[in-house]
């Protein structure tokens, strides 16, 4: 038999976020199912991490659409060296380093964007989110004229690999999708990083940053918008980072109508 | 360059270098594994340490750990580096100066007067050469008080940084989490959003539905919202209301300009943020975040481990004279700390070393799913950090951040703290929590109201 807790009068905050929010207490602590739904969120997400990369399933649904990938690896041999040396998965392994260099030499010419997909620490993010978003994109870079390249598919990834993939191919920006370290609530976060001029050694300041792509978080359409104005704001001024910022102004969510942005519950104008 | 050697029985251990025998006395964590800078074993890591107890603090004076002409911190370090206030240990090794910190003649005043006359690397040395319960027992004693709207760090009080992140900046979302937040006593450190993006027009707006809230309320806290200080500056151009200056921060030149920032960008954020005049009862107003591990991370830490690396930016979050900084210690993840003990030991050095040095210092008691931690590793931290004498922890719902993605102390989580420890809220905070009948604290007992407070009970009424 449980225990009769205080009320929650504020519960139907819950349908505003998904934060947990409106948990109620015994005493000043959590309920136990509170409490224990908590750990499960956990053990999922412990879980996510250690999924493996499906990186054939989904080099064929790219071939089923008519898109080429190539299957590249960091430098990281297996998730434990992935989890300790960061080091090794911000660079490819000698072999697809060598592999990479023998299909730049095979299609000469670059490319106006190097598109790399890593598993990082989410292949779950990689697989639920990584069709639907590019065919969003690619519907934009094409409209644009954009060059791509093939998918560039890493195993044991980080963000920066995506620095060396596109400096051996010639490419004058590099976006990398990589699965986002998973939350409690979001174990399939993906995460967008973009660079002009990629080559090995830039650091996080050389990047833009697009993030929480995923059904709950931003949209695929909103993101590939934001990747789009970056890559035009990037070669008109010739630099990414941070100082090139996102401007995108976007009537769906950042409206001109500042009561849309401010106004909310707690801004409600007083009853008397 | 000096070299050091240490005999124990019948072996001599010899190190290159100030910054050699203090990586290899750092206790074991992984990123001074990976950076390939730690003790080769435990034999090695103790010696080093005894080594360590035997060096003069004097000799911290002459021997840079990373080069003056180098690096800028190094520079501010040394020519910010205040030799009266040294005076009183001067005589002293790094080990005498943990006896001394450990006596009856460190207290409250002595410890304060010391502070500018420390210098990072001189507080890092004696951390590694401490038990968890020494670091608990000094940083007990010394107390940072700052105030802008609030008053930080006062003895017998707890802040806590309320932080109602939403994957999408939703504002109704926002608000949620906020209202939450405050009905379970938080908020009073800052209510600080980390947002999703990085676009000016949005942070701005988030800037202005924060300033509406705090007014209409009259809510004695700060808004901040964890933006680039040059974003900041920007809004400030812009006219928006802005509390406190956001920034990043790391203890080599390299580390921060890897953040984009320099010295004396951090000077025009500062000065941006005191032309508002915004501080009712003081003007600390930068709010700066470290951690251990980011300058290795962005491959700037010149072979000096991380826990050292990570005590110099308290050097240049104090130029700043901060409202709060905050050690983000598990965030980083397991590469750096691999585990709940690692995590644990980190908080409690990058608290000691920040008050030691005179900073007002809080921690984001928090781990990530990649890591070997969980809550049972920060109930710990926590309760370590409680007994410290923490100026402020983060409160979030659940402890679940739905943005950032990791794990961070709850909204409950400080309500166990002010149970156990009987600590209160920042004391015009505990007013205004006991005006609006949320709630009030006797002997330690949190007594929550038996209604919502009114204005509330309208705002939710809207929702219907």
């Amino acid at each position: 038999m449980s225990l009769d807790l205080p009320d929650n009068p504020w519960l139907q905050l819950r349908r505003l976020t998904p934060a947990r929010i409106a948990l109620g207490r015994t005493g000043t602590s959590l309920p136990t199912s509170a409490q224990l739904d908590f750990q499960f969120a956990h053990a999922q997400a412990r879980d996510a991490v250690h999924l493996p990369f499906d990186h054939a399933g989904l080099s064929s649904q790219l071939a089923e659409r008519g898109r080429d990938s190539l299957l590249l690896h960091s430098a990281a041999s297996d998730r434990h060296s992935y989890l300790q040396r960061p080091d090794l998965g911000r660079r490819l392994s000698d072999e697809s380093a060598q592999s990479l260099r023998d299909y730049a030499a095979a299609n000469p010419g670059g490319v106006d964007l190097a598109v790399v997909v890593a598993d990082g620490l989410s292949a779950l993010a990689v697989h639920k989110h990584t069709l639907p978003f590019l065919t969003r994109m690619e519907e934009q870079t094409r409209a644009e004229g954009w060059s791509l390249s093939p998918v560039i598919l890493v195993e044991q990834g980080r963000v920066a690999v995506a620095d060396e993939i596109g400096q051996l191919l010639g490419a004058k920006m590099t976006v990398i999708l990589i699965g986002e370290r998973p939350g409690l609530s979001s174990p399939d976060s993906l995460g967008l990083y973009f660079t002009y001029n990629p080559k090995v050694g830039l650091n996080d300041a050389n990047r833009n940053c697009i993030s929480n792509v995923r059904l709950e978080g931003l949209s695929y359409g909103m993101a590939a918008h934001r990747l789009l104005y970056l890559m035009r704001e990037a070669c008109r001024r010739q630099l990414s980072g941070v100082n090139l910022k996102d401007e995108a102004q976007v009537q769906t969510l950042e409206s001109d109508d500042p009561d849309l942005i401010k106004g909310n519950f707690l801004l409600s104008p007083p009853s008397d | 360059m000096a070299s050091f050697s240490h005999a124990v029985g019948a072996q001599t251990y010899r190190f290159d270098s100030l910054k050699d025998v203090m990586a290899k006395a750092s206790p074991a964590r992984s990123g001074d594994f990976l950076a390939g800078v730690a003790a080769q074993n435990d034999g090695e890591r103790v010696a080093a340490q005894m080594a360590l107890a035997n060096i003069p603090l004097k000799h911290f004076l002459e021997e840079a750990l990373i080069p003056y002409e180098r690096d800028e911190v190094t520079r501010l370090i040394i020519d910010t580096h205040d030799k009266q206030a040294f005076a009183v240990v001067s005589h002293l090794t790094v080990g005498g100066l943990r006896d001394w910190l450990l006596s009856d003649a460190a207290d409250e005043h002595s410890l304060r007067a010391l502070a500018p006359g420390l210098t990072p690397e001189m507080a890092a040395a004696v951390s590694k050469i401490m038990r968890v319960q020494d670091l608990v027992l000094v940083a007990q004693k010394i107390r940072v008080v700052t105030r802008f709207r609030g008053t930080m760090g006062l003895r017998g009080r707890l802040s806590t940084r309320l932080q109602p992140n939403h994957p999408t900046d939703e504002p109704a979302g926002i608000a949620a989490s906020i209202l939450d937040g405050l009905l379970y006593g938080n908020g009073d450190a800052m209510i600080g959003i980390n947002p999703a993006t990085d676009s000016t027009a949005s942070i701005c707006a988030m800037l202005e539905m924060l300033d509406a809230i705090i007014q209409r309320y009259e809510i004695p806290t700060q808004a901040c919202v964890l933006t680039h200080v040059t974003t900041s500056i920007e809004a400030i151009n812009r006219g928006v209301p802005l509390d406190l200056v956001f920034q990043s921060i790391a203890g080599t030149e390299a580390a921060n300009a890897s953040f984009g920032i320099s010295l004396s960008v951090l000077q025009e954020g500062y000065d941006a943020g005191l032309s508002l005049k915004r501080g009712t009862l003081g003007q600390n107003l930068m709010y700066f975040e470290t951690g251990q591990g980011s300058a290795l991370s962005a491959n700037a830490h010149f072979g000096v481990d991380q826990q050292t690396c990570e005590t110099r930016a308290y050097a240049v979050a104090r130029h700043f004279k901060p409202f709060l900084v905050n050690t983000v210690v598990g965030f980083i993840g397991p590469e750096y700390l691999y585990n709940g003990k690692q995590i644990i030991r980190a908080g409690l050095e990058d608290h000691f070393c920040g008050k030691l040095l005179g900073v007002p210092m809080g921690c984001d008691i928090c781990y990530t799913n990649h890591a070997e931690a969980d809550q049972d590793d920060m109930d710990t931290l926590l309760t370590l950090l409680g007994v410290a004498g923490i100026n402020f922890i983060m409160g979030i719902p659940g402890s679940d951040d739905i943005m950032l993605n990791y794990q961070t102390t709850s909204f409950h989580d400080a309500l166990y703290a002010r149970q156990t420890l009987g600590l209160k809220p920042a004391p015009e905070f505990e007013q205004w929590l006991a005006k609006m009948g949320i709630f009030t604290q006797a002997d330690g007992k949190v007594q929550f109201g038996n209604s919502l407070p009114p204005a509330f009970r309208h705002a939710l009424a809207q929702l219907g």
